[in-house]
């Protein structure tokens, strides 16, 4: 009897060993909002929308709630290699010029920091002005104040071929305004770096 | 003179088409130990910066692990011991319509999905051996363990 259990008890064991098991785990977003996932296998449909709610398939089948702790002890070098964020950095500049804002020189240094972070970063430099001046001479001051921003990229060691370098002039405001109308917050550039 | 400058303008083309990858959907921006990428037969070394296309497979090392960002800001990581399929990625950068499959065959993933799932749920989708998981918009870890030899 003894021997009979043992078998079997066995058989199971090496039943599990040869079956793939898969788990999945729904994870908070960085932003706090939990999403979901929904689960198709063999006809039936699962939604998983708590944060670590898990579906295993395997040993322990079924859905479940799994600790942060255990998510890390299975997949912590993942996680770990997730690539950064793409982000969005906006810079101001004086009135009619390429010259920054000494709260944007600030923010600039600020911002090389979080770019050197980024082992091959993408990066588009976008140039904008406010409404005062005419449209050829707001393209060309847009583009020039985004090419200064490459420029000073470049100046500190990010690869010049991972910038682009773009100007919209005043075509697409943060703040509508009138013609005319001189609005600091439309005098950037915007970086997006992914 | 003329066949120098002609030349030239071959290299130059050339080179920016190298920075502009052509066709591709996504792109590795970090990578530890060893990883690979099969396309078209073929097996090429990964390196951080290199684009990712429709229908490759990355593979990792006992020791390797990748990332790699999509165009439409998908950002998905493989451990070590994994492999994934890329059956399947458009995007349009415009209407951020589009469709994005992948398979894991092996090994643990994670994924934070992109404007694609924005836009559409459960456009993104992840196969395993078991099952399809469609995606609405969140962050996620698979797991496929290889069955015991």
């Amino acid at each position: 009897m003894v021997a009979v259990l043992a078998i079997m008890a066995l058989l199971i064991a090496a039943h599990y060993e040869f079956t793939p098991t898969e788990l999945v785990v729904v994870l908070p977003s960085a932003d706090g909002h939990t999403g979901a996932v929904v689960v198709e296998r063999d006809g039936r449909r699962t939604v998983l929308d708590q944060p670590y709610a898990a579906d295993r398939v395997g040993r322990n089948s079924g859905t479940a709630k799994l600790s942060e702790r255990e998510v890390r002890s299975t997949f912590g070098s993942t996680l770990a290699a997730i690539p950064a964020r793409p982000a969005r950095f906006l810079l101001y500049f004086v009135a009619g010029t390429d010259e920054l804002t000494a709260e944007s020189k600030v923010e600039l240094a600020r911002m090389l920091e979080e770019l050197r972070r980024r082992p091959s970063p993408d990066i588009l430099v976008i140039g904008h002005t406010d409404r005062v001046g005419g449209d050829a001479d707001n393209d060309r001051l847009s583009l020039q104040r985004a090419e200064r921003v490459r420029e000073s990229f470049v100046a500190q060691g990010i690869a010049a071929e991972r910038i682009r370098a773009a100007g919209r002039g005043e075509r697409e405001p943060i703040v509508p305004t009138a013609d005319g109308v001189d609005e600091p917050r439309n005098r950037r550039v915007e970086i997006n770096v992914r | 003179m003329r066949w120098i400058l002609t030349l030239l303008a071959a290299v130059f083309a050339a080179a920016s088409a190298a920075v502009c990858y052509a066709n591709d959907v996504g792109q590795i921006k970090n990578l530890r130990g060893t990883v690979h990428l099969e396309r078209d037969g073929q097996r090429l070394a990964a390196a951080p910066g290199m684009g990712v296309k429709q229908a490759d497979v990355l593979v990792t090392g006992a020791d390797g692990t990748v990332g790699v960002t999509f165009l439409d800001n998908s950002l998905l990581s493989l451990g070590p011991r994994s492999t994934l399929a890329i059956d399947r990625y458009s995007f349009d950068s415009t209407t951020h319509d589009g469709q994005f499959d992948t398979s894991l065959k092996r090994g643990t993933l994670a994924v934070v999905s992109g404007r694609i799932v924005q836009r559409s749920p459960e456009a993104m989708r992840v196969r395993t051996p078991s099952a399809i998981m469609g995606v609405r918009g969140t962050e996620f870890v698979v797991k496929v363990d290889e069955p015991a030899r």
